[in-house]
């Protein structure tokens, strides 16, 4: 790697069940203005803009050009989207600014799972041959998983239940959650998955800001430099993978360096309990990481944004000196098939 | 602020979709009550069937039946069946390994209750009665006790295979058009056309999305345009289109209301169409009840001059 590339800001909005008075753009302008400010940068002076969102979540086909409104993209930007996660579009600035193409980059993205109703929306990206058709929605497929967790020996139900309890009390301290505090584990939404191990149905937006070398220190005091990124994907036939397993999470870190020096900070994108158990074994996570102190994706999980703010939350810790070394993680597609792992650091104190 | 719009949008459609030889033989099979795997080069056996290896990336076709009878590998109890799913009562979901493979397929399990469901219990498919060539010729799985189905023989060679499947979906939304666009559609509904000013570069957007594209910044103070306009450019639509009662040839065109600074849309009649031009002005014209113009006509003025408009085209 021949350039140093930084997080060197983070905005995102307070996640909420329906945020049915703002259109796309208007939510996400406020997390666009914040991470700016942040930088004293303005949008004429990025390099690079890139954005992650899904027509599905909106009902209307090319949904994001609206959004780019908020980024005043005339006269014409260099700019780019992801129909995935911001945390693929934070990806792709990332290679961007390593070409030296542009020197800072502003990476966004949102979604309002409000609209629609995001289980069954979440069954369209399935293959449309031998799964679509039968409608499994997202409950359901993380459901399948965890039983076999649990087949496996690896959980229990108590166990589940203290990884939302924990996420939820951490989520106290987060402005931003939307599912904070004491909650019940609730009744069975597909057993063996309870209302408590499963996500908030959110809306909400996040913004992160790159700059490569002298530029990530002149804007930010402790600049959350990327030490690696990687991100890898597994079959999507549900049958042919180990669900109690993430290899493609473990080759992620692998390659984004995770496993060369312990992290102190983990913020891992795990929308059901039975995933964090998965990750923090495939990622030989400690009991002395801290997990998710943010509360995670079960205390605020906009879809398509809650990677991104995984990425966002590990860099503001090292910003405010809370971590030295963070790994963040996003997932996409059924029961953790794709994995991004990225290791920040900030320069030593 | 105003009542939040709402409204109900349906978004709804059959996928055309071509199979491989692989799939094709795989949903024929179902139609003809066989199911048939693929084999991989080192021996495994995939059902459901796939083009490709997903270890080795090799194309594979060597088709191979298995029984219809397999065993749970993981399960989930789904006590409220939602819409499109295979049975509209409560349900296990499963993955089954059918007995010949080595992978795992996922369907339903018709059980009396999740008490009813354990990994490892043994499962046979339930066909359903009419088939097409479609997963879901496999009505769901049922409990099965006995001795394990034997494969057939089956060579993947089928008279009439299928060479595609239609899969209709199906997504419900409600829409709501947030802050900017709602005070739009509440001011038209009062026959008034109300842009919004950028507070930076000072143009007034209509119809208004909440930000200044050029600046990147909210826009808020409301600025009422119009009524009247110049027609900036046109074309002539000669081709009738459905569902839609208006006599062709007519003029579409983009129309600058005074005071905005973009360029809204809309049909212009009360003139022949061979008649309408650059520079025209025109009024709206509203009918009873209607939430928007109807269309615009002329109003009589002299054409407006080129340059107070051209920037508008």
């Amino acid at each position: 790697m021949t350039r140093e590339i930084a997080v060197v800001a983070f905005a995102q909005t307070d996640h909420r069940r329906s945020t049915e008075e703002s259109s796309e753009v208007e939510m996400l302008m406020p997390v666009l203005h914040g991470a700016l400010a942040q930088t004293g940068l303005r949008t004429a002076d990025i390099g690079f803009t890139c954005s992650g969102s899904s027509d599905y979540l909106a009902g209307r086909a090319f949904s994001f050009t609206l959004a780019l409104d908020g980024v005043g993209a005339w006269p014409p930007v260099s700019e780019s989207h992801v129909e995935m996660d911001g945390a693929w579009a934070l990806y792709e600035a990332w290679t961007k600014l390593l070409t030296g193409d542009a020197d800072t980059a502003l990476v966004y993205s949102y979604g309002k799972c409000s609209p629609g109703s995001v289980r069954d929306v979440l069954t369209r990206q399935l293959d449309p041959y031998y799964l679509a058709p039968l409608w499994p929605d997202s409950v359901a497929l993380a459901a399948l998983q965890a039983q076999a967790l649990m087949d496996a020996g690896h959980t229990d139900e108590p166990a589940l239940a203290a990884v939302g309890a924990r996420s939820r009390a951490d989520a106290t301290a987060n402005p931003h959650a939307q599912l904070k505090g004491p909650q019940p584990h609730g009744d069975y939404v597909v057993r063996p998955l309870r209302t408590g191990d499963c996500p908030p149905v959110s809306d909400g937006a996040a913004a992160v800001i790159l700059a490569a070398g002298e530029r990530a220190r002149q804007l930010c005091e402790r600049p959350a430099w990327i030490r690696g990124i990687d991100h890898r994907i597994e079959a999507h036939g549900l049958g042919v993978r180990d669900l109690t397993d993430s290899p493609s999470a473990r080759l992620a870190a692998e390659r984004a360096g995770a496993f060369e020096r312990p992290v102190d900070t983990a913020e891992l994108h795990a929308p059901f309990t039975s995933q964090e158990v998965i990750l923090r074994r495939a990622l030989r996570l400690g009991d002395d990481v801290r997990v998710n102190p943010s509360g995670g994706a079960l205390a605020a999980n906009p879809v398509m944004a809650a990677g991104l703010v995984r990425i966002g939350e590990a860099a503001a810790r090292v910003h405010r000196g809370e971590s030295d070394r963070a790994l963040a993680h996003a997932t996409s597609g059924p029961c953790l098939q794709q994995n991004l792992v990225a290791v920040l650091e900030g320069d030593p104190r | 602020m105003p009542e939040v719009l709402k409204a109900p949008l349906v978004v709804e459609f059959p996928f055309t979709r071509s199979l491989g030889p692989v799939q094709s033989a795989f949903l024929t099979g179902l139609r003809e009550r066989v199911v048939l795997g693929v084999r991989t080069t080192d021996g495994r056996t995939l059902v459901p069937p796939v083009e490709y290896d997903p270890r080795t990336a090799e194309e594979i076709h060597d088709l191979v039946e298995v029984a219809p009878t397999g065993t749970v590998t993981t399960w989930a109890w789904n006590h409220e069946p939602r819409r499109g799913q295979p049975l509209d009562t409560p349900f296990a979901w499963v993955l089954v390994r059918l007995d010949g493979a080595d992978t795992a397929l996922l369907h339903a399990l018709a059980a009396p209750g999740p008490d009813a469901v354990h990994t490892g219990m043994r499962v046979r498919v339930r066909w359903a009665g009419e088939r097409t060539g479609a997963i879901t010729d496999i009505a769901c799985f049922e409990p099965y006790d006995a001795e394990p189905g034997q494969p057939g023989n089956h060579s993947g060679e089928f008279t009439e295979p299928l060479t595609g499947i239609v899969a209709p979906a199906r997504l419900d939304y409600t829409y709501s058009p947030g802050r900017a666009q709602s005070a739009y559609i509440h001011a038209l509904s009062e026959q008034r056309t109300v842009g919004e000013r950028c507070p930076s570069c000072r143009k007034v957007y209509v119809p208004p999305r909440g930000a200044c594209p050029t600046c990147g910044v909210a826009t808020a103070e409301q600025v009422e345009v119009g009524p009247r306009g110049t027609v900036t450019t046109f074309c002539i639509v000669n081709i009738k289109a459905r569902n839609l009662d208006i006599e062709v040839p007519y003029v579409y065109a983009h129309i600058a209301l005074d005071g905005a600074d973009l360029a809204l849309h809309a049909r212009i009649g009360g003139i022949p169409y061979d008649q309408v031009r650059m520079g025209l002005r025109v009024e709206p014209v509203w009918t009873e009840g209607a939430r928007y113009p109807d269309h615009y006509r002329p109003t009589g003025e002299p054409d407006a001059d080129y340059d107070t408009y051209k920037e508008l085209l």
